[in-house]
């Protein structure tokens, strides 16, 4: 070994504390990328050959009710290269020993064995025979939550009437990978479940005799989807088409993109932060090395070492580092991407999953952050390695100090000569106590971010569940039935309050521009369902036009004052006009509203409502829940309080264990900046300090001059780092606006402590660190030494 | 002379160095008495033990074995706390190298003392005492060599302490610098009457010392009492 790597090896070991440091800051950023990307991949070539093995669909619609033939009018749409109909239908279930209400969506399946499109994965029993009676195929989700085996029975009531049926199967779909109940917007897989069923079953449970009200459809490839949807909804236009979308507007596929988008986010940020910080601790480091070392580097010179050689051996000294950071990091990635993927193919239920480390990336992560280090260390290096040896043999000059800016705005008389040090060594670099204040801050802000979504997701929850939608129960009928129904509601024993809504699934059109939503039909003096402004109040519904979310009417490029185009897509499809009256701010969905009187004059069908709010008090609910099970035209009954309940239940887990990995990485960053601020001080300082212990101070009272000013630099760190972390939650947040949800930037006073908590923690933790060293100094060795 | 008239006193001092493998002996038995308001120079070669004894007699070293008192009070059992308070209160050290606080003006550098000792005198005093009047509120960048040592000086002075020790004050400096500090040490010694102890391996210092130490190897070889003292700036080196 040449004995100038036999010094670099030895320096990194008398510097191992603190190289030890930088390369955890360093591995952080490596794993949260290697991490994020490494499972963002897993999940899209997951995805990918989830729905190419299992023939997701591209294409579907549906409609009201069309007889089997017209399935060749869209087999003769060009573009088009497999069609599947099929029968769909609502229905509610009964399982013996469970109480709330339990809505399940039916799917036929085809009588000649495997559908075309959308094959189920079975993960127990076996798919429906032909010719056996009421036989049925379960998601595995709402099975998993009900313990479901093949053999257990269930009964589901469709259009009124009630069927006993066996489960024979548990299958997965790539069509539900994501199980969202329609209108719902978070999963319930206990109150929520798909249902396979066979056609000839299903068609005669529910009336559809030889007809279909679904179709989906796979396009030849490169087709254009747009041009086969026009096609499609003039084909089934008299038929009560509901409009076809293609996959990105399919639900379960588009909650699965904005995940895989906040993902990539985070790929992206995390490491960012990571690795600038780990650049910036290796200047500081780097820089204070060769300080120490000018001698040596003279020394090395004037023996006919070149400058690149000098330079080189420097650069290997921080590739060291690097690596051992990254190897470290790729590890630590490796095995949180592999549990995150698991986490994510449990949550999402794949029926695989294809995780693997491609070296491709591993190599990017060492590149990046061996790019960022050398960068952040190059500039130093070839200063020191420029000086003429001569004159690096000098010992170095005083440190130039001047009476800071602080002291001269009159403050100076109030401080005693120690904080006087403090303060005119923090000015004396400003830049470098600025980027310690940014590291630590930054540290600050990922816990931040961390933080933070859950209360985002905490208000919005809470502002749609409390403030907007106020009923216990939502009953939605099979038709829109007459206010008559809503009064057999209120009549029922302990139901307090009914109020009743209309809804009318609808393509809004303005321009070129449409979206397809529902409009919904609010009454005067609404109660239980509320439209609330910016300030969270509750707005009340003009008593002409319409409302729009803010959101939707920046999709459609409309303002107040505009005439909207509403092509209602049920009952005889009428298209109509009307002004858009006002916006509404709401979090969650997009919707427009009128008056339910408005509305119903603009359908021209009547006074017809769609469904009931009602509130009941507790103990009257399961009662109330029985009854209208009992109701033939009740379709389903959702209970407000089970929606977030479980939705907190399935994301407590993995909230926690984000969070845990969030701490400690956010630690990490603050226990390196903090520790190696710290031992450069101690270095740069020890012989001050030495110089104070020996003229009478206290270990104490010298501990003060050098952890005050590390002490200083956090509490400073502190505020900044909330901004930060607020700035980039709303950076995160701005990125991942959709129609779906838009959470608003809102951070709890708690997120913020418990941040400046940990940073302080760790900070401490580095103070304890190098106080240990303090009362170790040798005072003779170092008074002794020259500079 | 009685125990209690002696500033230091030391008897079969020893110091065993531990250097990896080996073990220096510093000083093999030093025998010493210090009194009060005596300007002594302490004079050998370098490896003698000279540093040695001084950074023990200023408590910032221990013996390995025998003791020292000092105003009768046994140092040589005592804890961190108590050196830390003895060097505090009572002792005042000048460096060869000067170990000045960089980022305070020299003013400040003298107060770091004058704040936590029990009776100094003012910094401005400490400073006019070794002729830095004129540049209190200097940094140590801004001020030359011996100016610096001076400020050291007046720094070690300020708490008005009972002894001072300097190790190799001059050392650094040339000579005409070196007699300014000197003279500085010699005006204190006078003035304010306190014990002075330098270390040097130049011997031209010694003949303004009341006494003259020789150490060679860890063992004093001769103590000399000076009849005339000469003044610094008859001396040249």
């Amino acid at each position: 070994m040449l004995a100038l790597n036999r010094k670099l090896f030895r320096d990194l070991w008398w510097m191992k504390g603190q190289a030890t440091a930088i390369a955890l800051v360093i591995a952080s950023g490596v794993a949260t990328f290697v991490m994020s990307l490494s499972t963002l991949e897993a999940l899209t070539v997951t995805q990918a050959a989830y729905y190419r093995d299992y023939r997701f669909a591209e294409v579907f619609s549906a409609l009201k009710r069309a007889p089997e033939p017209v399935r060749l009018q869209i087999e003769a749409i060009e573009g088009v290269q497999l069609v599947e109909t099929r029968v769909t239908a609502a229905a509610s279930i009964d399982i013996e020993g469970f109480e709330d209400p339990v809505t399940a969506q039916i799917l036929s399946l085809p009588a000649h064995g495997r559908p075309l499109l959308n094959q189920l994965y079975l993960k127990q029993g076996r798919l429906v025979e032909p010719g056996r009676d009421n036989e049925v195929v379960v998601s595995e989700a709402f099975a998993a939550a009900h313990r479901f085996q093949p053999g257990d029975r269930l009964s589901a009531t469709i259009r009124g009437r009630k069927k006993g049926l066996t489960i024979v199967g548990i299958a997965l779909s790539p069509e539900f990978i994501y199980q969202l109940q329609p209108g719902a917007i978070i999963p319930d897989f206990r109150t929520y479940g798909i249902l396979w069923m066979s056609r000839e079953q299903l068609e005669a449970a529910s009336d559809m005799k030889g007809a279909f009200n679904e179709v989906t459809v796979q396009l030849v490839k490169g087709a254009d989807p747009a041009l086969v949807i026009e096609r499609m909804d003039q084909a089934l236009a008299r038929y009560g088409g509901l409009g076809a979308y293609s996959r990105k507007d399919q639900i379960s596929h588009r909650y699965l993109s904005e995940e895989f988008r906040g993902l990539r986010q985070m790929a992206i940020m995390f490491p960012v932060i990571f690795l600038g910080v780990a650049a910036f601790l290796l200047n500081v480091v780097v820089t204070r090395l060769i300080d120490t070392q000018r001698e040596q580097v003279a020394i090395l010179k004037a023996f006919g070492y070149s400058t690149v050689d000098v330079v080189l051996h420097y650069v290997k000294f921080v590739l060291l580092i690097v690596l051992l950071g990254s190897a470290l990091g790729i590890a630590a990635g490796v095995w949180l991407g592999s549990g995150l993927t698991t986490m994510y193919r449990d949550f999402y239920r794949f029926p695989f999953m294809l995780y693997q480390l491609r070296p491709a990336l591993a190599i990017t992560a060492v590149l990046i952050s061996a790019a960022a280090a050398v960068a952040g260390t190059l500039w130093s290096v070839l200063r020191a390695a420029r000086v003429p040896p001569a004159e690096a043999m000098k010992p170095a000059a005083p440190a130039k100090y001047r009476v800071s800016a602080v002291e001269r705005f009159g403050l100076r008389r109030w401080l005693d000569q120690p904080t006087r040090m403090i303060v005119r060594n923090l000015e004396r670099r400003p830049l470098k106590a600025a980027l310690s204040v940014i590291g630590i801050a930054f540290a600050c802000a990922v816990l931040v971010v961390g933080g933070f979504f859950k209360d985002s997701v905490d208000f919005m929850v809470d502002v749609q569940f409390r403030l907007a939608q106020r009923d216990d129960i939502t009953v939605t009928f099979v038709e829109p039935a007459s206010p008559k129904a809503m009064f057999t509601l209120a009549r029922l024993e302990g139901v307090e309050e009914v109020e009743p809504f209309r809804s009318v699934p609808a393509r809004l059109r303005f321009g070129h521009r449409t979206y397809r939503t529902a409009v919904r039909g609010v009454p005067a003096g609404n109660r239980l369902y509320r439209l609330l402004d910016t300030r969270l109040q509750p707005v009340a519904l003009p008593p002409q036009g319409v409302v729009l979310t803010d959101y939707l009417a920046k999709i459609l490029g409309i303002g107040v004052g505009d005439r909207l185009t509403i092509e209602v897509m049920e009952g005889n499809r009428p298209v109509r006009e009307a002004t858009v009256a006002g916006l509404v701010n709401e979090f969650i969905g997009v919707s427009a509203y009128m008056d339910l009187e408005a509305l119903n004059r603009m359908m021209r069908e009547g006074p017809l409502i769609s469904g009931v709010y009602l509130t009941a008090q507790r103990p009257a609910r399961p009662a109330i829940l029985d009854k209208l099970k009992q109701m033939p035209r009740v379709a389903g009954a959702a209970m407000r309080e089970n929606a977030f309940q479980n939705f907190y239940e399935t994301m407590a887990r993995q909230m926690l264990i984000f969070a845990f990995v969030n701490t400690i990485l956010a630690a990490t960053i603050a226990l390196g900046v903090v520790y190696n601020s710290a031992r450069v001080t101690l270095s740069e300082r020890s012989r001050e300090l030495a110089s104070l212990r020996v003229l009478g101070f206290t270990r104490g009272e010298i501990s003060f001059i050098l952890l005050g000013e590390l002490a200083l630099l956090t509490l400073l760190a502190l505020p900044v780092g909330c901004v930060i972390g607020r700035q980039l939650s709303a950076v995160m947040i701005a990125n991942m606006q959709t129609d779906l949800f838009r959470a608003p930037v809102v951070i709890r006073p708690s997120t913020y402590s418990f941040a400046a908590t940990v940073v302080l923690v760790a900070a401490l933790l580095s103070g304890i660190a190098v106080r240990r060293k303090l009362d170790h100094l040798d005072l003779v060795a170092v008074l002794k030494a020259r500079e | 002379m009685a125990e209690h008239d002696t500033v230091f006193t030391a008897r079969g001092l020893t110091k065993i160095y531990r250097m990896g493998e080996i073990e220096v002996h510093a000083l093999r038995g030093i025998d010493l008495d210090l009194y009060p308001g005596e300007f002594v120079v302490l004079l050998g070669p370098s490896g003698s033990g000279k540093s040695t004894l001084l950074n023990i007699l200023g408590g910032l070293d221990r013996a390995t074995s025998g003791h020292v008192s000092y105003h009768g009070k046994e140092l040589t059992g005592a804890s961190d706390r108590e050196l830390t308070e003895y060097r505090r209160y009572h002792v005042g050290f000048v460096f060869q190298f000067y170990n000045l606080i960089p980022s305070l003006t020299a003013r400040e550098n003298v107060a770091t003392v004058t704040e936590i000792a029990r009776q100094p005198m003012k910094p401005e005093d400490a400073l006019a005492l070794v002729g830095l009047a004129e540049r209190m509120d200097h940094f140590p960048s801004q001020l030359s060599g011996g100016e610096q040592q001076r400020v050291a000086i007046a720094r070690a002075i300020a708490k008005n302490p009972a002894v001072l020790l300097c190790d190799e004050p001059t050392g650094a400096l040339d000579s005409a610098t070196g007699v300014l500090v000197l003279e500085a040490l010699e005006r204190v010694n006078r003035d304010l009457g306190t014990t002075t102890a330098v270390i040097t391996h130049n011997a031209s210092i010694a003949e303004m010392a009341d006494r003259v130490i020789h150490l060679s190897d860890g063992h004093i070889t001769t103590l000399e009492r000076n009849a005339s003292k000469r003044s610094p700036h008859e001396l040249h080196w």
